[in-house]
């Protein structure tokens, strides 16, 4: 019985929503994220500009992003653009350096040890996870396609 | 004219994990780890390398990019080293990204309290 008025209710909140919330976030999202991509494309060509080959610069790139976010989140300053612009400020690499550092500072007061130390992983784990369990999958595919 | 590649592509794939959390009330790390994991599987397919190609930090700055690189590793490594890339491709392709992910959260740590809320 509680359930079926759950569901009711549920209905009536998504008739009663209007559409455009998700039309103004993905504004946001897309002017966000492409700025922050913008960035990273700035510091690349710089980077090859100093000579180095294309994958370097690459990961130059990513580092120089990581570390600004991290120092960015430690000052407060990532979280008030997350609420501004989500999905923007987590899906480039930017929003995994801030799922880093926001827990080990969070956590800072249970010790460096199970604090600090356990809870930098809280999101990174996952990620490196299932990113290097896929990794392997395409690693064995790999291995007897190619 | 790669500013713009990369302003629009990378705008494009922050806006497909936009739809994902408004409509399916994903959380912000089952994308992360969603996005790393497809970017993975279409870099072993070979169909994200091209956009990268395209447009530059567009595609390699997003997560997907973070998941192409994985799958890039692994494949240099099976061809360098054999079935041994299997295993250690994956950790060597995201080494320098995660390292200078903890090792300056470690830092910030040591520097920032949290703050009120």
């Amino acid at each position: 019985m509680d359930k079926q008025k759950q569901q009711e209710y549920q209905k009536m909140v998504e008739r009663a929503s209007p559409n455009s919330p998700i039309f103004a976030d993905c504004l946001r999202a897309f002017l966000v994220g492409g700025i922050i991509c913008t960035i990273g494309q700035c510091i690349m060509n710089f980077c090859l500009s100093m000579g180095a080959d294309m994958e370097n610069a690459s990961t130059y790139t990513s580092v120089i992003l990581v570390v600004a976010a991290s120092i960015l989140t430690g000052l407060g300053w990532y979280g008030k653009l997350g609420k501004f612009a989500g999905a923007g400020s987590i899906v480039p690499i930017t929003g995994f350096s801030n799922s880093v550092t926001s827990p080990a500072v969070e956590f800072k007061k249970e010790g460096y040890v199970l604090g600090v130390g356990a809870k930098i992983f809280l999101i990174a784990g996952p990620v490196i996870l299932y990113g290097v369990i896929s990794s392997m999958l395409v690693g064995i595919v790999y291995y007897f396609v190619r | 004219m790669d500013y713009i590649k990369a302003f629009v592509v990378g705008g494009i794939i922050c806006v497909i994990g936009q739809i994902l959390i408004d409509k399916t009330k994903l959380t912000s790390a089952r994308i992360l780890v969603l996005f790393v994991v497809l970017g993975c599987i279409l870099g072993g397919l070979g169909i994200y390398q091209p956009l990268v190609d395209f447009a530059g930090a567009g595609a390699s700055v997003p997560l997907p990019g973070f998941g192409n690189l994985l799958a890039k590793g692994v494949k240099q490594e099976i061809d360098q080293s054999g079935a041994l890339g299997i295993l250690t491709g994956g950790f060597k392709a995201s080494a320098a990204g995660i390292s200078a992910a903890i090792v300056s959260a470690f830092i910030m740590s040591l520097i920032f309290d949290p703050k009120e809320k």
